[in-house]
């Protein structure tokens, strides 16, 4: 394995944790990642020891604060390979940021009859806020399908992108587990006139990620999902798409002017940070990159690839007809998220099972019932995969889905 | 840690391998949908009701085997029962799910006694209290294609 997993495992003080004995199988990450003991002492050594407001107070304490604090957007810039930090705006998770750009961007730029190209694959959070933008504006929402194995089909890529002005899509599928080729539905979206919006709540927690190499627009992801802390998130955005955006939130920390009759929003990054950010989350998101930095992404990534393609071995072999894995299984254009039907278990019952023996993950639509609805399900069970997964706990999902086909007798 | 057993009892997975009463009932039967924005599991529940009786009773969609098999006994328990009758089992039953309701203002409960009989098997679900909503979604959905027959 390229990743020594027991140690990485031994610096995560939960997955210790045993119930009933047995320990954790956690294989939710995809839903929420589980955090290292160097971002739990971060966050906490901050609150202990400098703890202040950021940039309103001219003590030194509050002074200490804010710089921590952008020593933390400092080291997004780097980890995403931004060309400034000020281009990197704190939100309080993806969605967030999606929204940020859908309604500050959108309503500035968008008319009736404008057309918004969206990905069959998308999050809810990818989603929602055009639908909201649609149903106020009259934009059309254009949607770009899927191939059987479950990569975009770009098929009609072009004729889709004609006239648009904006496409929108994931960089890696929370159900399928598909990696796009981002760079390439960039040029394309360039080449339509269009911006291109990244939904990479999936893919930075899990690659080398460089927004400039992609020559995205905006860029979207959260903490929580990266070893950090809940509560922040980022949206990366070219500067001056970002200069030119009227404000989103309005309150304190956003304005350089409030007067009686109006008001003057503050340079970047504040203008998109209204009211007291969330401070020690983003000195914990700090810890968690320069973890992950220590790991190096490059071998995150080449580890997950490992583990997706045992889990495709070991599930197929063992359950072969039994088990439908949904999305590519070419680990080049996935990662290690797998959404799957077992024998006609519905996935609630499935994972209520498999909970039994502390295998964690997730069923349900995982926030994508248009896609749901292309796979003619309701639900997927989903296995998620990351950094501090091995092949033992692929073995402990084989092992346990044995025991979900005795209960209902299938 | 409750133990499965608690959750999938013998006649749960009865009812939820062979449901009863599955189906459609053409209009004017009262129809309702109801959805567990969770999972995405979708209820259809289809009411005939004739003068204060339930006179039949179809159910239709897809979900866990807690939902289906709630949907099931529910559909068993409400065949033949007066309007009246029904609502009180429907409060006896979210009852055991540890769900009290208010009742509207000027409202009483009704002076009913209703047995849950085979509906008991469920009041494991209890201790699993993410699968309550499963449990009570077909519930739900009966109280709204009610309300659209006895508004009719």
């Amino acid at each position: 394995m390229t990743l020594d997993v027991a140690s990485i495992q031994a610096q995560f003080p939960l997955l210790q944790r045993k119930i009933n004995g047995q320990r954790l199988v956690y294989l939710d990450s995809a839903n929420t990642s589980q955090k290292p003991r160097v971002v739990i002492d971060a966050m906490t050594n901050f609150m202990e020891t400098s703890y202040a407001p950021i940039n309103r107070s001219a003590y030194q304490l509050a002074a200490e604060a804010t710089e921590a604090f952008e020593h933390a957007r400092k080291a997004v810039r780097r980890f995403i390979n931004a060309p400034h930090a000020d281009d990197v705006i704190f939100t309080k998770n993806a969605t967030e940021g999606l929204n940020l750009v859908a309604y500050s961007w959108g309503r500035a730029n968008l008319r009736a009859g404008d057309v918004v190209v969206l990905t069959q694959m998308e999050h809810h959070a990818n989603i929602v806020p055009w639908h909201m933008l649609a149903a106020e504006r009259g934009i059309e929402l254009r949607w770009v399908p899927l191939t059987n194995d479950g990569q975009l089909d770009l098929t009609n890529l072009s004729s889709l992108l004609d006239g648009a002005k904006a496409f929108a899509f994931t960089a890696m599928s929370n159900v399928l587990g598909t990696i796009t080729p981002v760079r390439q539905l960039c040029d394309a979206a360039h080449a339509a006139g269009a911006l291109a919006i990244v939904d990479a709540c999936q893919y930075v927690p899990h690659n080398v990620t460089d927004v400039q190499a992609w020559d995205a627009d905006f860029v979207a992801f959260s903490s929580h999902k990266m070893c950090g802390p809940s509560g922040i998130g980022v949206l990366w955005g070219r500067q001056a798409l970002l200069e030119g955006m009227p404000p989103f939130l309005g309150g304190g920390n956003m304005i350089a002017d409030v007067r009686m009759d109006g008001f003057a929003p503050a340079e970047l990054p504040a203008k998109f940070e209204a009211g007291t950010p969330p401070i020690t989350e983003a000195i914990g998101l700090h810890a968690a990159i320069d973890f992950l930095e220590d790991l190096g992404m490059a071998n995150v990534r080449r580890h997950e690839m490992e583990i997706a393609t045992y889990a495709m071995d070991t599930l197929n072999e063992r359950y072969g007809d039994d088990i439908c894995l949904h999305g590519p299984t070419n680990v080049e254009v996935r990662g290690a998220t797998f959404s799957f039907g077992f024998r006609n278990i519905h996935p609630h019952d499935l994972s209520q099972v498999l909970d039994q023996r502390n295998v964690c993950l997730r069923a349900g639509h995982h926030c994508v019932k248009p896609l749901m609805r292309l796979l003619n399900v309701n639900a997927t069970a989903r296995a998620s995969f990351y950094l501090y997964n091995d092949q033992h706990d692929v073995d402990a999902l084989a092992d346990a889905l044995d025991g979900a086909s005795d209960i209902f007798g299938l | 840690m409750p133990g499965l057993e608690d959750l999938y009892r013998e006649i749960i997975l009865d009812h939820y391998r062979t449901p009863r009463n599955r189906g459609e009932l053409p209009p004017p039967a009262a129809h309702a949908v109801g959805h567990n924005p969770l999972c995405g599991d979708e209820i259809d529940v289809y009411l005939q009701v004739d003068g204060d009786t339930i006179t039949d009773v179809k159910v239709g969609g897809q979900g866990c085997s807690i939902s289906q098999s709630s949907a099931s006994m529910m559909s068993q328990a409400v065949k033949g029962r007066s309007v009246t009758e029904v609502r009180a089992l429907v409060r006896r039953f979210k009852g055991m799910m540890s769900i009290e309701e208010e009742l509207p203002e000027g409202e009483r409960a009704p002076e009913v006694e209703v047995k849950l009989g085979d509906l008991e098997a469920l009041q494991g679900v209890v201790k699993f209290p993410v699968r309550i909503k499963c449990a009570t979604l077909a519930w739900n959905t009966l109280i709204e294609a009610l309300a659209e027959a006895t508004s009719a």
